[in-house]
């Protein structure tokens, strides 16, 4: 089996004993990989919903959602104004607080309670809780101020607080994710 | 390779000839830390912090396999095993406080041993390939710390885990996926308590691999020595054993001493009280400090408030509080400088003393201060310098410095011009240029 020309028959054993590896080690990886990621049971508990019934303008609570905190806040008519009367343009992450809200409740602003500098929970929604200088959140952890649109204002996060998908389920019912 | 006069390992008896035979590994315990491997004369105390950080390693491996035999990595239960291990088990307390201030101690070592490296330059040819090992300890040391301070699952536990997987969100693109992938969800839970864990179980390990490899490497040329000349004839070595196995018993029996008054009489004194709260993941608590041994880095991190050019602060932060490490990986390169020893370069000595140490101790005193200022200001001067030390002052200090003269010998630094020492050879053609041994 002297071949000179061509693909030699070792050449060809060679090459696809090493392919079969390659595509085994590929095999063996993926679930190595995978299985860090969410689990069935923790993307089941991804919604959550919440009755606002009790919430005064002025007030704010601190519902649970994927395990981490979301605030949903009643604005007054006040810090309603207080938010639109920003130039948005001048904003590190330039947003209205019509885009950050649903059409016709205005009033319901409905964030996450993490801080998008590095995930802590921010003061302001909790009664006597500091809300910082702009009037919104304040995170205690490096001091990104957020204002009544919960819009970061100062301090190192990069972005707004999240707006979480919801929906109105009634007037009083909040169906978050 | 050792030295030629290097005693030879000789089996006393029937039995370890037959071993030596077949498994020479009392013969490579001897080569490695016994009579066969001689060390310069005149080491000073800075070298005893390799031996220390081992005997760290090995109180940590031990003291660790016992928590983990009476802790469950639940996020339901985690905080009360803990608890329970110090209040109810056996001697609970003193495996818990060893520890946790065994890792204090450890770092402690750690510091000291990484400051004798950047003094005397340990770093430098031909000994590179041990301090790069030594920089990839030093970062598997803070991802072992990081994953089992989140272990009792405590306020800091818990915000701490938070934080620090929230850097990785950071990362453009594919931050956020990779922040959950890390977790196993979107917040830290018991996915992520029992995953660090398991990683917290498996890193000592690791680490014992890599200070295997880290003192193969050392052996290679053997231990640099204060003055920074290279071993040049027998009587500038001693023999490991009896002369430093000594000398490192001593230094062992005083870190004891240190180590035992901190865990008997304080043992929660590095520990934050917040700790003992469990984890509540819908308050963070006022004031979030890592441990103290993260303090410089977190300084760094928190020093980029605002953008930098079209890079996020939050992204620059976090590039930077890598980079102040992954710096380390170059030293050998950025420091041209052929004088190992601070001892024979005035000018690089000054940098050092007057410029790297304030530096860091800014840092170290910032990252545990509040995120406010003056503490803000003063960690981005201690950040610019920081980088600024490596990349601008190191390069420039080993191209202009004029070194002092250097010994002949480590025995000339040792005896001077005593008549027993071998001083310079006579012959002029043997070349009695003191230069370093590059």
């Amino acid at each position: 089996m002297a071949e000179t020309e061509g693909v030699r028959r070792r050449d060809f054993i060679n090459i696809a004993a090493v392919s079969a590896a390659g595509v085994a080690g590929i095999g063996v990886v993926v679930p190595l990989v995978s299985q860090m990621s969410a689990s069935a049971d923790v993307l089941a508990s991804s919604s959550t919903e919440v009755d606002i019934s009790a919430i005064q303008p002025g007030q704010a609570i601190k519902a649970v959602f994927r395990k981490q905190p979301v605030f949903v806040r009643n604005l007054t008519a006040h810090e309603i104004d207080e938010a639109n009367k920003v130039d948005v343009a001048s904003l590190r992450d330039p947003q209205t607080l019509k885009e950050r809200t649903k059409e016709g409740k205005e009033n319901w602003l409905i964030t996450m309670g993490v801080c998008t500098h590095l995930g802590c929970v921010p003061l302001g929604a909790g009664e006597g809780e500091t809300k910082g200088e702009f009037g919104g959140y304040f995170c205690p952890c490096h001091g990104s101020t957020y204002d009544t649109a919960a819009r970061i204002r100062k301090g190192p996060a990069p972005k707004n607080l999240e707006v979480p998908a919801y929906e109105f389920s009634s007037d009083t019912v909040v169906k978050i994710g | 390779m050792s030295f030629p006069w290097a005693k030879e390992y000789t089996p006393g008896n029937p039995l370890t000839q037959w071993v030596d035979e077949r498994l020479p590994l009392p013969r490579l315990v001897y080569n490695a830390i016994g009579a066969g491997y001689p060390v310069p004369r005149n080491l000073n105390y800075f070298w005893n912090f390799g031996i220390l950080a081992g005997l760290c390693l090995v109180l940590q491996i031990v003291t660790g396999i016992v928590m983990a035999m009476h802790y469950a990595a639940n996020t339901a239960v985690a905080f009360d095993t803990v608890e329970m291990t110090v209040r109810d088990v056996n001697w609970g307390w003193l495996f818990r406080y060893a520890h946790a201030n065994g890792a204090s101690a450890f770092f402690v070592v750690i510091y000291l041993h990484i400051f004798r490296g950047f003094y005397y330059g340990s770093y430098k040819a031909p000994r590179e390939m041990v301090w790069l090992l030594g920089v990839v300890i030093f970062l598997l040391m803070m991802a072992t710390a990081f994953m089992g301070y989140v272990l009792p699952w405590g306020q800091m536990s818990y915000w701490g885990a938070k934080v620090i997987t929230g850097l990785f969100g950071a990362i453009p693109f594919v931050g956020e996926p990779l922040q959950q992938w890390l977790l196993g969800g979107f917040a830290p839970d018991n996915a992520a308590l029992n995953r660090f864990f398991s990683l917290h179980y498996l890193l000592p390990f690791v680490i014992v691999g890599v200070v295997i490899l880290h003192i193969w490497a050392l052996h290679i040329p053997g231990s640099s020595n204060p003055t920074g000349v290279e071993v040049k004839t027998q009587s500038d070595t001693v023999p490991f054993y009896p002369y430093f196995v000594a000398k490192d018993g001593w230094a062992t029996g005083l870190f004891l001493v240190l180590f035992t008054i901190m865990l008997f009489y304080l043992p929660n004194q590095l520990g934050h009280p917040d700790n003992y709260i469990p984890a509540n993941p819908m308050s963070t608590p006022a004031h979030i400090v890592p441990e103290w041994y993260f303090w410089p880095f977190y300084a760094i991190l928190r020093a980029f408030t605002s953008n930098f050019f079209f890079i996020p602060a939050k992204l620059m932060g976090v590039l930077a509080m890598f980079g102040a490490i992954l710096v380390w990986f170059f030293l050998p390169w950025l420091d041209k400088s052929p004088v190992r020893s601070g001892n024979y370069r005035p000018l690089y000595r000054k940098f050092f003393w007057f410029g790297l140490i304030p530096t860091m101790a800014v840092l170290f005193y910032c990252g545990g201060a509040p995120a406010a200022e003056p503490y803000v200001m003063l960690s981005q001067l201690a950040a610019l310098y920081y980088f600024a030390h490596f990349l601008i002052v190191i390069p420039i200090v080993s191209a202009i410095e004029k070194p002092l003269p250097l010994p002949y010998s480590i025995t000339e630094s040792v005896l001077g011009k005593d008549d027993g020492a071998q001083l310079a050879p006579v012959s002029p053609d043997a070349g009695i240029a003191p230069a370093p041994a590059a």
